[in-house]
Order: structure tokens, then C-alpha cells, then sequence
């Protein structure tokens, strides 16, 4: 039920933000449809932990701004490595050690949102992970994305 | 203040426009598909990144920048979920990638 | 300013579309008809600036969502061969 909360405030925010017109005649018509989204989701049963992983939210800021900090280095160094043209492509496979499968899906897509490196396959715990270089390759290797994440998740 | 204002968006169009032409250089010369979605991430995560940086600094408090940070948003959730499903696809159809492997491959 | 931007985004779509000519597999092109997407979507926003009128913007928005929602589509089906449920 509280989670049903959230999500109507969070999608009436975003309809306030996107709409502009704030008579009393639209506002009513946008409360009206986002309970009818809540209702529907609620019907669909997509209110779960998956679908809606509050437990994040209190630490995304400080992880968000360490990730732009990390795309932009590697994004300086895919750009230098095109130009030189100093690639050695490599593929290997790295274990993922959260719990929970929203964990395991922000890890696999922060990988690929680097440039530089992409997840190829998952199985389970295991990412095969392609890297253009043996230096983004060891980017990763070192681990310290997933402990990151792992911190992110907390106790869940 | 409206000169470094437009100094400023000056500097971020600047790199974005960098960002995105080595990007679309390294599209025509790397050689095969794994390498090439490198250089597609640096198109959807650098360039973006800048060019909407920029525009933010020009359009101070407002609704626009609402909106414009909601494109960084969409665009950084949905780039790499393209990547991950080409690459996937392209890996369960045989497509073995230049260079070395590591270890055992999935 | 935003003219030079719109210039960028022109010369890095010429040199995209030439990958999407000369590409050898259907994974390049489509890798590189999405980037040909994100750039469009920039030159949207940019455009909507330098003509000034920002409204350009909620065309931007949703032609990020359908440009991600065309690419999982032809990559569906690419790979099962049908858009709606698999065939058994």
C-alpha cells in the first residue's frame, strides 16, 4: 500500500512537471489518470520490489555522481584509444556478488553505460564482459563497481 | 553574465561535438561489432551528456530544464539496454569478437 | 553557437550513415541507425534553441522513447522471426 503511494506521487510529479497548465480542470484530469495507472499496475501486479526498488533511492544521488565522474574518465580514454587506435579487444567473465536481481541489473548496465566496456552475457552470477582495452579490462576486474553497488542495495 | 553564460555553453558544445564526431570516426574504423559499441556508448553517454549540460546552463530555472534533464534521463536508461541486447544477440548468433579471451567464455 | 553544434551533429550523422551503408552484418546497421537516433534527438533539442522555441523539446522526449522502442523491435524480430508471441 505505501508503495502504491510513492508511485502515484512520483508519476503525478512527473505529470505536473511535463504538463505546464495548472487550471483546476487539467490537474483533476491528470490526478484521475495517474490513479487509473496505479490501479492498473496494482491489477498487473507489478508493484514489487522489482518494480519499484524504493530501498535505492536514499543513496542514488552520492552513486550517480560517482558514476558520471567514472564515465567521463573512460570516455577520455575510449576517445584517446580510437584516435591512437591502441585497441587490443579482450573477453572474459566477472562474478556479480548482490542479492538482489535490481542490484544485478544496475552493475550489468553501469558496466555497459562506461565506454569501453559491455556486457555480452549474463548467467546467474556470472557477466561475460567485453573490454576494448586491457586497461578498462582491469577497470572492471579491480571490483570496485561491485562493491559499490553492493552498497547501494544495503541490507536487502 | 550573459557572456559566460554563452562562454560556458560555448566550452560544453565544444566537447559534445568532439565527443561525437570521434565517436562516429571510431564507428567507420573499428573493426568488428563489440568494438564498434564502444564507440556508440561515447555518441550516447559523452555527447549527450555535454550538449544537454550546455543547453541547461543556457536555459537556467525553468520548465525546459526540467524537460531536458527527463532526455538525459530516458537516454541513459535506455542506451544501454540497446547495447546489452545487440551485443547478446550478436554473441548467440556465432559472431566470435576480434582479440584474445580470458579464461573460460560463456 | 548552436548553428557550430548543428554543424557537428550533421557531420558525425554523414559519417554514421556511411557506416550504415557500408556495414557487414545487420547488427552494425542497426548499432548504427540507434546512434543516428540519439544524434537526431540532439539536433531536435538544439534546433528547437536556435530557432527559439523551446516546445521542440517534447518532440525530442518522444522521439527518444520510439527510437528505443523501434530498435528492441527489429531486434525481436531478428531474432525470433515474429513481433507478437514466439511460435511453438
Amino acid at each position: 500500500m505505501i508503495k502504491s503511494f510513492w508511485l502515484f506521487v512520483i508519476l503525478l510529479g512527473l505529470w505536473l512537471l511535463m504538463s505546464g497548465h495548472y487550471s483546476v480542470l487539467i490537474t483533476s484530469l491528470g490526478v484521475v489518470s495517474c490513479a487509473f495507472c496505479v490501479y492498473l499496475a496494482r491489477r498487473a501486479k507489478l508493484i514489487d520490489n522489482e518494480g519499484l526498488p524504493l530501498f535505492f533511492f536514499p543513496r542514488l544521488i552520492n552513486y550517480i555522481l560517482w558514476l558520471f565522474k567514472e564515465i567521463f574518465n573512460s570516455n577520455v580514454g575510449t576517445g584517446k584509444a580510437i584516435i591512437t587506435g591502441n585497441i587490443s579487444p579482450e573477453i572474459f567473465i566477472v562474478k556479480s556478488s548482490q542479492n538482489t536481481d535490481v542490484a544485478r541489473v544496475t552493475y550489468a548496465n553501469s558496466i555497459t553505460l562506461t565506454p569501453g566496456t559491455v556486457t555480452t552475457k549474463i548467467n546467474k552470477n556470472e557477466f561475460e564482459v567485453h573490454a576494448l582495452n586491457s586497461s578498462f579490462g582491469d577497470d572492471v576486474r579491480r571490483n570496485l563497481m561491485d562493491r559499490k553497488v553492493k552498497w547501494l542495495e544495503g541490507n536487502n | 553574465m550573459e557572456l559566460v553564460k554563452d562562454i560556458i555553453t560555448g566550452v560544453f558544445f565544444f566537447i559534445g561535438s568532439m565527443s561525437i564526431i570521434i565517436g562516429a570516426c571510431g564507428l567507420i574504423k573499428l573493426p568488428d561489432v563489440f568494438s564498434r559499441i564502444h564507440a556508440a556508448g561515447m555518441i550516447d553517454t559523452g555527447g549527450t551528456a555535454f550538449f544537454l549540460l550546455g543547453m541547461i546552463v543556457q536555459s537556467g530555472w525553468s520548465l525546459i530544464t526540467v524537460k531536458l534533464v527527463l532526455i538525459g534521463v530516458f537516454i541513459f536508461f535506455t542506451s544501454p539496454v540497446t547495447s546489452h541486447v545487440t551485443a547478446n544477440l550478436a554473441r548467440e548468433k556465432k559472431l566470435t569478437p576480434v582479440g584474445k579471451k580470458i579464461g573460460k567464455v560463456l | 553557437m548552436y548553428l557550430a553544434a548543428l554543424i557537428a551533429c550533421g557531420i558525425s550523422g554523414i559519417l554514421i550513415l556511411v557506416r550504415i551503408i557500408l556495414g557487414k552484418t545487420t547488427f552494425d546497421r542497426i548499432l548504427a541507425i540507434n546512434s543516428l537516433g540519439t544524434i537526431i534527438v540532439l539536433g531536435i533539442a538544439l534546433h528547437g534553441f536556435y530557432s527559439g522555441r523551446p516546445e521542440f523539446l517534447d518532440i525530442a522526449i518522444v522521439y527518444a522513447l520510439i527510437n528505443f522502442i523501434g530498435t528492441i523491435a527489429v531486434l525481436k524480430l531478428f531474432s525470433t522471426g515474429s513481433l507478437g508471441d514466439i511460435q511453438k
